[in-house]
């Protein structure tokens, strides 16, 4: 009995051994492991308890990186706080925006470093935003310009990929329009503020933004981002180039190329506009109202008489497409298939969109190649459809001819029968 | 007067061989009963005519029909734009195998209210319902044949189902798809079965139907049974009837596929995304629209294998119905069985339409 009660107080023992060391490991793991987050945690004045909160989201923290590798100090003295922040121990606090781009390049311009977190991330950030207007204008002192935590965020920093990121792709146009958007941080620069309005209603924006195609440009694109500076004169049609790059081969060999340098225009925003860039319409060739052309040339002119006949050239490709995918469409929705009628009819459309780049040769011949090609294949599906059309003619009249002879011999065989039994009943 | 001698020495030479006269004698001496329902009797021939077109345009497809993943859906396209008369023939085809699913339940169901299958009719019984669940069967293989997008996810969700059934489900599965997934082979296997098996085990329960038919002849409902039932020469009068009926049914068939000719829709792609509206064909949809209503769980059993039950336990009553049916045996109404034949079509009827409507 007594050595079962010896053995019971044992078992008990071990029990609440067990039980503290799991809720001693449970208080534990309630902590972070830094002390520097977890004292701020708790203060009071928000300004130092923020950051401790949204640190432990950063991917620096993730990677295991800790505040004292951008604010020093030593996190090893438990809960002295005069000890952490000591000096002598490198604390340095908050950085100014000046110390910043530095301090971030300690690391993210350190090659050996970047390869044990993330080998394909670059590492010439620092270089790139040294000639960038933030990075001058910072180096002449001016501490109102963007740095990297201007951009990245400062405590809750995410990877680019995510969503949440300011930099992710659909939140950049927003994190540069905080600052060029406000019209008192942008006055002592005398740039427009408007510039984040006008990409929203862009072709681009509406892409990115509304439709959230990933493939859309913003800022950055054209831009840079950490190099971000205005593209030059001369350099505008090889930034839109980067996308559009037959539009700028076809109209770095057009004679508008040379007229534009010549007359200092820029080369795409001439016609397209740059924030606000808007789709392209077929109605800003040729000679029209609506029509860009005559915006410098007059009637009577050679570039006149290209326009307009370009802008023919066009209308009646269109017309011969329209009278091709009308014919497709009849023939199918009278349930004829038509051998290999999409494949040509995407010749076709293809052919329009090639036309519509080819615009940007500014050269009636090799326009009018583009459009011939486009017209040979409509023709094609013209001449398919047309076959569809005249089969499904015949069907019906196929039709027509053989239910009456169906329904023929339906009542010669119903007259058979009241013969053959009117004869019986005579019988 | 020669031809006729000639004819007659064929006849004879053929009989003398073939033993003729005792088809020729049944065919003269067979009568059909004339009362109010002998328009049901036409519909097993209505059935059996668009059986014959499935064989006959069948064949015209098979001249230029390949079963592969690769080449199906572009020999279809190309019996339908190239061959002469392509489109016609694989319409028609579509067409009669929807009518011939229809022509056999409605058969089936007439042949069951009016108690056609009392004594000693049972096997001719047992023979047609084997014969309307390979046509289902017929239809169920002949669907993915296109290898269009509607058709592979279709004959996915459909074979899904078969996994479910306990114990033999996954190597069900295994053998309809020929592997984890409906691919090429899956089409392959469906082409075989659809052009081989069936037709062989179909003409096989189709002879035995129509023997027993011609040897028991037609079944007198119970309320129209008396001594002076007027009758009608199976030969010619039936046999013409069915003709007009037959040529009408032609008539419809080419009218249907000239206006409304069979769609081929887009190649499957089973990388895609499952198109909307997946659905199966009309006549498996009040099963598909059933398993939809069941709860995912009933008590202990998995939802979806209940309506499998169900199913299953529905067909071998259908099957069974000559046994179960014992008022029927001693020629009485029973007016349960009645109940539950137009039960069983309001439900079909409904459930079909709610599936289109959802």
């Amino acid at each position: 009995m007594n050595i079962m009660q010896g053995f019971g107080s044992r078992v008990y023992f071990i029990a609440l051994i067990g039980v503290m060391v799991v809720l001693w490991g449970r208080t534990v793991t309630a902590q972070t492991g830094n002390s520097c987050v977890d004292c701020h945690a708790g203060l009071t004045i928000e300004r130092l308890r923020t950051p401790a909160a949204s640190f432990t989201e950063d991917i620096h923290y993730q990677k295991e990186f800790s505040c004292q590798d951008c604010h020093g100090g030593d996190p090893s003295t438990g809960h002295d706080a005069e000890r952490a922040h000591d000096r002598a121990k490198g604390f340095r606090g908050a950085p100014r925006p000046s110390e910043i781009p530095a301090l971030c390049a300690d690391c993210h311009s350190d090659v050996e470093l970047m390869k044990r977190f993330n080998p394909k991330l670059r590492v010439d950030q620092m270089l790139e935003y040294r000639s960038s207007h933030h990075g001058k204008a910072l180096a002449e002192g001016d501490e109102h310009v963007a740095t990297c935590t201007s951009c990245h965020g400062i405590h809750g920093i995410r990877p680019i990929g995510d969503a949440r990121s300011p930099v992710y792709r659909t939140n950049v146009s927003t994190t540069c329009g905080e600052c060029h958007g406000k019209d008192a941080h942008m006055r002592p620069y005398e740039i427009p503020t408007d510039q984040e309005q006008q990409y929203r209603s862009s072709v681009h924006g509406v892409k990115l933004l509304d439709e959230g195609d990933l493939a859309a440009p913003t800022c950055n694109n054209c831009h840079g981002n950490h190099g971000a500076t205005p593209p030059g004169l001369s350099s505008i049609s090889q930034v839109c180039g980067e996308c559009h790059a037959n539009n700028r081969d076809f109209f770095n060999a057009s004679p508008h190329k040379a007229a534009f340098a010549e007359l200092g225009l820029a080369d795409c925003i001439i016609c397209h506009g740059h924030h606000d860039i808007q789709f392209s319409t077929d109605a800003m060739l040729g000679v029209s109202e609506d029509a860009l052309c005559i915006t410098c040339h007059a009637e009577g002119d050679n570039g006149y008489i290209a326009a307009a006949t370009m802008a023919s050239a066009l209308d009646t490709l269109k017309l011969t497409l329209a009278e091709a995918h009308t014919k497709i469409q009849r023939a199918q929705r009278g349930g004829v298939k038509v051998a290999g009628g999409r494949f040509d009819l995407h010749d076709a459309d293809a052919a329009l969109i090639k036309a519509r780049t080819a615009v940007h040769h500014f050269n009636v011949e090799k326009f009018r190649a583009i459009i011939d090609e486009g017209l040979a294949s409509a023709r094609i599906v013209i001449d398919q459809g047309d076959r569809a059309l005249n089969d499904l003619r015949m069907r019906r009249v196929g039709l027509a001819f053989t239910i009456p002879l169906i329904l023929l011999v339906a009542v010669l065989l119903t007259l058979k029968i009241r013969q053959i039994e009117r004869s019986r009943i005579h019988r | 007067m020669n031809a006729n001698v000639s004819k007659q020495g064929v006849w004879n030479w053929l009989d003398e061989r073939l033993g003729l006269h005792v088809v020729s004698d049944l065919l003269a001496h067979k009568r059909v009963p004339v009362h109010r329902h002998t328009v049901w009797y036409y519909l097993g021939g209505m059935t059996l005519f668009c059986f014959l077109i499935q064989v006959g345009t069948g064949i015209l497809l098979l001249l230029y029909y390949r079963p592969t993943a690769e080449a199906a859906f572009e020999s279809v396209e190309f019996i339908m734009t190239e061959v002469p008369f392509g489109w016609l023939v694989r319409s028609i085809h579509s067409w009669a195998a929807n009518l011939m699913i229809f022509f056999a339940f409605v058969h089936l169901f007439s042949v069951f209210l009016l108690r056609a299958y009392r004594r000693p009719r049972e096997l001719t019984w047992i023979s047609g319902a084997l014969l309307l669940f390979l046509s289902l069967a017929f239809g169920f293989s002949g669907y993915l044949l296109p290898w269009n997008q509607l058709a592979y996810f279709a004959t996915k969700v459909g074979t899904d189902i078969l996994g479910e059934i306990p114990l033999v489900g996954d190597w069900l599965l295994q053998i309809a798809r020929g592997g984890d997934n409906v691919t090429g082979a899956t089409l392959t296997r469906f082409f075989g079965v659809h052009v081989a098996v069936l037709p062989m085990l179909a003409t096989f329960f189709l002879i035995v139907h129509l023997v027993l038919v011609q040897k028991h002849g037609m079944s007198v409902p119970i309320s129209q049974k008396r001594k002076d039932c007027p009758q009608m020469p199976f030969v010619p009068s039936f046999a013409l009837r069915d003709l007009v009926g037959w040529t009408l049914a032609l008539g419809l068939l080419v009218t249907l596929a000239s206006v409304f000719p069979w769609e081929l829709g887009v190649k499957a792609d089973p990388l895609a995304p499952a198109p909307a509206g997946i659905r199966p064909e009309w006549f498996f949809m009040f099963m598909f629209q059933t398993l939809k209503y069941i709860p995912g769980k009933v008590f202990f059993i998995d939802g979806e294998l209940l309506g499998i039950l169900i199913f299953a336990v529905g067909g071998a009553a259908m099957v069974l119905v000559p046994f179960l049916d014992r008022k029927a045996r001693h020629e009485q109404r029973n007016l349960l069985f009645t109940v539950i034949g137009w039960g069983v079509i309001v439900y079909i009827v409904a459930f079909t339409i709610l599936g289109y409507l959802s």
